[in-house]
């Protein structure tokens, strides 16, 4: 209803277009804004990258229910979302993730094995950030994109924007999802960012779930229009269209290289598992919805297109097929292999120089625990 | 050697970091063109640019975010929170992102940062103006946190805190930042960082204080003096790490302690400091070790505030009971 003074709800306003570059059933079509070509080579390096990376969560969630992982968040249904955003990077972009971004990771050679790690329970995700130029895995909703934000202040300080100088030029990709927009941090982030013009890009991946939540408790309008309030613009792309998602991406992270700021894309995407392997998403929602959305599936409208057009034949796919294989075996392999941490080094990361009341600790420990071997 | 006020001596201390090393920077509400609401980075932006002197929109939480990524491009930022009880909006990124990014990433990723918090009572301020939130952030692994009692351990310390490599807590005690000036040798080493320190030798008891309650203990140690009783006053100045070398020293020599500050006494440092000296002196306590403090109350409407606040009264009673053992 619109008010006769207020005027009309936003919500009312009409469902936005998706940017789209390969529809679900496998046709290449074009957008104005975005019109992009890819070589072969590249379509197929999608293809590749999707397919392991959907093994990797595989796997992992195999792992996990097989007891050698506490915990996996999995990530089926989003690879297009992750592998676009993060093969749209520059080598010297920096990302800051959720704690579902493995897709991501994989772009930025972050080995799968220190993914397994964390949920693993021997460490905390302790990848070189600068390394990789990819963050710590962060657990706390939304905390990171105020990192990135930082982080984005930070290179505008080095002068790393705007300069024209396309191997110094630096932006920064904030990930986060649905749920995470409803933060203080993601707010605040939105800020500070339009305040101090950061070159950052906030990746959004609409994956319509928080656990059990849906979308529509955490915005009544679409997300990538949140922006605007704030002062920058938003942009929804397909999320379950990698073409589209590196196009949107790509354009994006240009933008804020070149000095014009943060921007905001909401990759419209589905979470087809479980929130994690501890969640039963039987309990709130309707396979009729995860049906609709197998319809979109991600991996297998590149596969149509890539046959239909004689760009990839069947030994190329058999190709990625065997190297998923071996990438499982390796996981499964290396993850057994894995050293429990040593309760003796517990102490010696709490802060970059220790104090001598945490030596006095791990001194008392290791007493303690020398009286043990004594006994046997 | 100059003669300044605490928040003089701070300003100073802010201004020789920044020229010694360009990665430091300053941010929070107000630090720019105003100078703060207390003056403390006054003419700091002047001098440094706004690059270096950063006025952020009023988002605590925000500003101490955004720091922990500066940090992580290589910057050393120096994060002003405007007043103590504006500091809960900051707290998860404090307690669960910079206090353990280093222990999660197993040293690969250092937060220097310095998070200035004026802190304590006696000003007259509406509420939410008034606390001592030390404990929260000394009960948290990973966070250092410091309290500096005069101007010259404020220009030293700051700058100490600076150069760590280590989060810290940085607490000044409001009451003090304009109240006295006293001589600061800005060409003298400074005293270590990480180390509590006897500012009045005494025989008799021993009082242990930190920021604000500070000059109160020497107040209450003049008077006791008058009335012939000895007390040694110890300045805690490192809160996390505790140093309590001096504490335990004096307690051996004493067999009395009273702990004074200014946070509820519940659970507060001076719950920690009793467990530890009666662990470490057991048989030379001659009495309990007794704590004053804020009461378990919500900090009161400040034509009260002196009543809450630990007095000369409530310390030397505190040293009268520890006599009556």
């Amino acid at each position: 209803m619109t008010d006769p003074v207020f005027g009309p709800a936003p919500e009312q306003a009409p469902e936005p277009e998706l940017v789209q570059l390969l529809t679900p059933e496998g046709e290449r079509v074009h957008h104005p804004g975005f019109d992009t070509d890819f070589t072969a080579d590249e379509l197929r390096g999608f293809y590749r990258d999707m397919t392991l990376v959907r093994r990797l969560d595989v796997e992992a969630t195999a792992l996990q229910r097989h007891g050698e992982l506490g915990l996996w968040a999995q990530l089926l249904g989003q690879e297009a979302a992750q592998i676009g955003a993060g093969r749209a990077l520059a080598p010297q972009d920096f990302v800051f993730p959720t704690y579902r971004e493995h897709g991501v990771a994989w772009c930025r050679g972050v080995d799968p094995v220190r993914l397994l790690a964390l949920f693993r329970g021997v460490d905390q995700g302790d990848w070189d950030p600068a390394e990789h130029n990819f963050g710590l895995y962060t657990i706390v909703i939304g905390a990171q994109t105020l990192h990135a934000t930082g982080y984005a202040m930070g290179v505008q300080r080095d002068g790393l924007v705007g300069t024209g100088d396309p191997e110094r030029d630096t932006a920064v990709v904030a990930h986060f999802g649905d749920g995470a927009s409803s933060q203080g941090d993601v707010n605040e982030a939105f800020v500070f960012a339009a305040s101090f013009n950061a070159p950052v890009v906030f990746f959004c991946q609409n994956n319509q779930w928080a656990i059990s939540e849906p979308f529509e408790r955490q915005s009544r309008i679409p997300l990538y229009r949140r922006s605007q309030g704030f002062g920058f613009p938003g942009i929804r792309v397909d999320g379950n269209d990698v073409l589209a998602t590196y196009a949107v991406t790509r354009a994006a992270l240009q933008r804020a290289r070149d000095g014009q700021g943060p921007i905001l894309i909401e990759a419209y995407t589905y979470r087809m598992g479980a929130h994690t392997t501890t969640d039963d998403p039987t309990r709130y929602r309707l396979s009729d919805d995860v049906e609709h959305w197998k319809l979109k599936d991600p991996i297998a409208r590149l596969e149509v297109y890539l046959r239909r057009n004689g760009l990839a034949d069947d030994a190329f796919l058999a190709e990625v097929a065997a190297e998923a294989d071996a990438l499982g075996e390796r996981m499964r392999r290396e993850c057994h292999a894995l050293p429990d941490p040593s309760t003796h080094d517990l102490w010696d990361f709490v802060h970059a120089e220790k104090t001598a009341e945490l030596a006095a600790q791990q001194a008392e420990y290791d007493a303690h625990a020398a009286s043990f071997e004594e006994v046997r | 050697m100059a003669t300044m006020t605490l928040a003089k001596a701070l300003n100073a201390g802010l201004r020789s970091a920044m020229e010694d090393d360009d990665k430091v920077i300053v941010m929070g509400e107000d630090v720019g063109a105003l100078g703060g609401v207390f003056r403390i980075t006054d003419g700091l932006q002047k001098d440094f640019g706004d690059d270096r002197v950063i006025d952020t929109p009023l988002a605590e939480s925000g500003i101490v975010g955004t720091a922990v990524g500066l940090a992580m491009r290589g910057y050393r930022p120096v994060v002003e929170i405007q007043f103590d009880g504006f500091v809960y909006p900051a707290y998860d990124q404090i307690v669960c992102q910079v206090a353990k990014i280093h222990y999660r990433s197993r040293g690969k990723v250092r937060i220097p940062m310095v998070i200035r918090i004026p802190f304590g009572g006696g000003i007259g301020a509406v509420e939410h103006h008034s606390e001592s939130p030390e404990a929260q952030f000394v009960h948290t692994p990973g966070l250092k946190v410091v309290a500096c009692s005069n101007p010259a351990d404020a220009y030293a310390m700051i700058q100490q805190a600076i150069h760590s490599d280590d989060p810290v807590v940085f607490l000044e005690p409001k009451r003090l930042y304009h109240s006295t000036k006293a001589e600061v040798d800005e060409s003298a080493p400074p005293a270590p960082l990480w180390q509590s320190r006897v500012v009045r030798p005494g025989a008799d008891a021993t009082l242990v204080a930190y920021g604000p309650t500070v000059s109160t203990c020497l107040d209450a140690a003049t008077v006791a003096a008058e009335e012939g009783r000895s007390l040694e006053v110890i300045d805690l100045r490192t809160l996390s790490p505790l140093d309590l070398v001096p504490v335990v020293e004096s307690v051996r020599r004493t067999g009395r302690l009273v702990v004074v500050h200014e946070a509820h006494v519940t659970l507060g440092l001076g719950a920690e400091i009793a467990a530890r000296v009666t662990e470490e002196c057991f048989h030379s306590l001659e009495a309990p070790v007794l704590r004053v403090g804020g009461f378990d109350t919500p900090y009161p409407p400040a034509r009260i505030e002196e009543d809450f606040l630990p007095d000369l009264d409530r310390i030397l009673d505190a040293v009268d009971r520890t006599f009556g053992f």
